[in-house]
């Protein structure tokens, strides 16, 4: 199969992602909007891998899951502490630096 | 040039006295006046003994440095803290030295009473620091350190009694107005660095000859503005008369004896500038003869006896800068005239202290009247001092001024007839006020207030006066008799020993000059012979009132410096307000109402945030693409 097709799922499953994250409230939901984007641009790392024939791609594809995991316990920590207090895992409820 | 290791004494014996009085506080106060004046003592007696010693040397080896430490070394140009003491210093640290000690003496029963007596002390002994450092520095900027010493020592002293504001102000005054004239000493000091390369008497008297006219003429201008504000010459005049507010022995030491003819020490010490430079001669003889006229003038109207006394101290010395102006055949008549000055106008002040001490601090001479009788030895001094001071032959003053109108003379031409006959319309004048301040005083009826109980003075005063006094019939003979200090003076001031040309016989000027004198007396006598009102008559011409008022001195400087100067700060305030604050308060209304506009972008919406940056992304991803096609 053409890599490239690979490469057009990666940029809709990023802009998927990236239209998740700006429009929905739910922190949840925004989260996994976060987490598709990363392993979008993990797929097209993997796939520029096996284009040029070298493993850098893929070594970038590791970390960049490393990375996603640590952002998983930060970023569920702070969802949780926040409707801990507020009753809410609505992010537009979470803007008091505006105030 | 020989070197001393003494002379540093002179400066450092007072200075550490003033200092040790100062930090010591009230624990000083029991032996703090007898302290000072030991010290005071014992500076004379190390200027006698160099004087002595200068003597005793050959002509060319009598002066001698002494140099303490290096003071600015930049590059080429070095400065020492070194001090010169030669034919012409030693003069002044005997003047200085001696008649300081008495008054120290006169000061411990004059003020007595005073319960700062100690720190007056102090101010006294610095003040005789920073003089001798005047006299003693060898370079313009040495001399000027001592410059400005004795004008805050005159601030400090003449506001003393700063507790009367009027006092205060006095003080201010005379300190504001010396200040124009340091501004022109270093101004002077700047051009001589800038021509000569050098701020030292013996480095720029070197080099004077290679030096253009009109620098030399723009130094000496300068100089002598300076010589005018310390020496009260017009139009720097002004403050002396208010600077009678300070302690009579003050005035007596200060402003009649010493600092006051500082001025005439810088133009005598820069004579290899003004020998060369005759348009700022010409200006110091104008000065001196306006100013000798004016305090005259000035001195007729004043019933104030300290006052009085001060305009004729403005005149006298309006006399010495008339003399130095005609250079080399004149110099050493100033200076004689200043050590004249110095023993008979500092003996009349002490006199009138004396009188003040006995009739509860008045001052206005109207209130006295047949005081000789019970102030005999006062009487008698005073009378001494005032036989000197109007020239009468053989007291000290006939010496010296008779000298001055003949060189005044001697000028030559009509020039000469108008300087001397001005200097002889002063001596006439000066008759005139000092017979009137005698007959008012001490003469005619008794016109005092209700409670005064006039008495002589205790010992401690009264002495200084005598001694004072010897020395306002002697000292003129002693320093005329065979030319003394003319010749004392040559190689300082005379070097090349010019020929003095004689416009007229010296004896018709005497003659003269005794005329002049006997006019003056015998108007005095007409007018304030027998009973006098105890106030000033004020149905008066207004030539009178014009020399009450000083001559409008205070009115000119009023009209042309202080509303002009207070219409400028007034602008500078609304300037400052309106355009400095101004500026620095719009910069920061401006940065405030942009922060009021952007703040609204700040939502506190993370997806808001989200968005930005995915726009910004994408911006800069554009931004690439286009530039690498």
């Amino acid at each position: 199969m053409n890599p490239t097709n690979y490469l057009y799922l990666s940029a809709i499953l990023f802009s998927i992602g990236a239209v998740g994250v700006v429009v929905r409230r739910n922190a949840i939901v925004v989260f996994m909007c976060i987490e598709l984007m990363l392993n979008a641009a993990n797929l097209a790392f993997v796939t520029f891998a096996n284009m040029t024939g070298n493993l850098q791609g893929q070594v970038m594809a590791f970390f960049t899951m490393v990375v996603a995991a640590c952002e998983v316990v930060v970023g569920l920590a702070i969802i949780v502490t926040i409707y801990r207090s507020r009753r809410s895992a609505s992010v537009d409820d979470a803007s008091l630096l505006s105030r | 040039m020989n070197t001393s290791t003494n002379i540093v004494y002179l400066i450092a014996l007072p200075l550490f006295s003033s200092a040790l009085l100062m930090l010591l506080g009230r624990k000083a106060d029991k032996w703090g006046h007898i302290f000072a004046t030991l010290i005071s003592a014992s500076a004379f007696f190390v200027g006698v003994t160099e004087f002595f010693a200068m003597r005793s040397r050959p002509e060319e080896a009598r002066a001698v440095t002494q140099k303490l430490f290096t003071w600015i070394s930049v590059g080429d140009f070095q400065v020492d803290a070194s001090l010169l003491l030669d034919q012409l210093s030693i003069a002044f640290v005997l003047l200085i030295t001696g008649v300081g000690t008495l008054i120290h003496i006169y000061s411990i029963a004059y003020m007595s009473h005073d319960r700062d007596r100690r720190r007056f002390f102090a101010y006294l002994n610095f003040f005789i620091a920073a003089m001798l450092l005047l006299v003693l520095g060898d370079s313009y900027l040495n001399l000027y350190v001592g410059w400005e010493g004795v004008g805050l020592a005159s601030y400090l002293l003449i506001g003393f009694w700063n507790q009367k504001p009027e006092y205060a102000t006095a003080a201010k005054k005379a300190f504001v107005m010396n200040r124009v004239g340091d501004f022109g000493l270093s101004i002077a000091i700047m051009i001589g660095f800038a021509t000569f390369g050098s701020v030292s008497f013996s480095g720029i008297e070197e080099k004077v000859g290679g030096a253009g006219e009109t620098a030399l003429t723009a130094m000496g201008l300068m100089l002598l503005l300076a010589a005018a504000g310390k020496s009260a010459q017009f139009p720097l005049q002004a403050w002396l008369g208010d600077a009678m507010a300070g302690p009579t022995p003050v005035s007596a030491l200060i402003h009649a004896a010493t600092m006051v003819t500082a001025g005439v020490y810088l133009i005598t010490r820069s004579n290899f500038i003004f020998d060369n430079a005759p348009t700022a001669q010409l200006a110091v003889v104008m000065i001196g003869i306006i100013t000798l006229l004016f305090g005259a003038v000035i001195g007729t109207a004043k019933d104030d006896i300290k006052k009085a006394l001060a305009a004729s101290t403005m005149s006298q010395i309006g006399y010495m800068i008339l003399a130095t102006g005609f250079g080399p055949a004149g110099y050493a008549f100033a200076i004689m005239h200043l050590l004249t000055h110095g023993f008979f106008k500092a003996g009349m002040f002490l006199g009138a202290g004396s009188v003040m001490h006995g009739m509860n601090d008045e001052v206005n001479m109207r209130k006295y009247g047949g005081l000789a009788k019970f102030m005999p030895i006062t009487s008698i001094t005073f009378g001494l001092g005032y036989l000197a001071i109007i020239g009468v032959p053989p007291f000290a003053g006939f010496y010296s001024k008779d000298k001055i109108i003949e060189t005044a003379f001697n000028a030559g031409g009509v020039q000469g007839v108008i300087f001397g006959g001005a200097a002889l319309l002063g001596a006439v004048i000066t008759a005139f006020y000092m017979t009137r301040v005698m007959l008012l005083t001490f003469a005619g009826n008794k016109r005092w207030a209700s409670d005064a109980h006039p008495h002589e003075s205790p010992f401690l005063m009264w002495a200084p006066m005598a001694v004072l006094a010897i020395g306002s019939v002697a000292s003129g003979y002693l320093l005329y008799s065979g030319k003394a200090i003319v010749k004392w003076l040559a190689p300082v001031v005379d070097k090349d020993h010019h020929e003095h040309v004689e416009f007229l016989p010296p004896i018709v000027v005497t003659t003269l000059a005794i005329v002049a004198v006997l006019i003056g007396v015998s108007i005095a006598l007409l007018k304030y012979r027998g009973e006098q009102s105890d106030s000033a008559p004020s149905d008066v011409s207004i030539w009178t009132r014009f020399a009450r008022r000083d001559l409008l001195q205070d009115d000119a400087n009023e009209f042309l410096f202080m509303r002009p100067g207070q219409e400028v700060t007034k602008a500078l305030v609304v300037t400052d307000e309106r355009v400095i604050d101004g500026a620095v308060r719009g910069v920061a209304a401006s940065a405030v109402g942009s922060a009021r506009g952007l703040r609204k972008l700040q939502t506190g919406y993370v997806r808001n945030y989200a968005l930005l940056i995915l726009i910004g992304a994408a911006l800069i991803l554009a931004a690439i693409w286009v530039v690498t096609i």
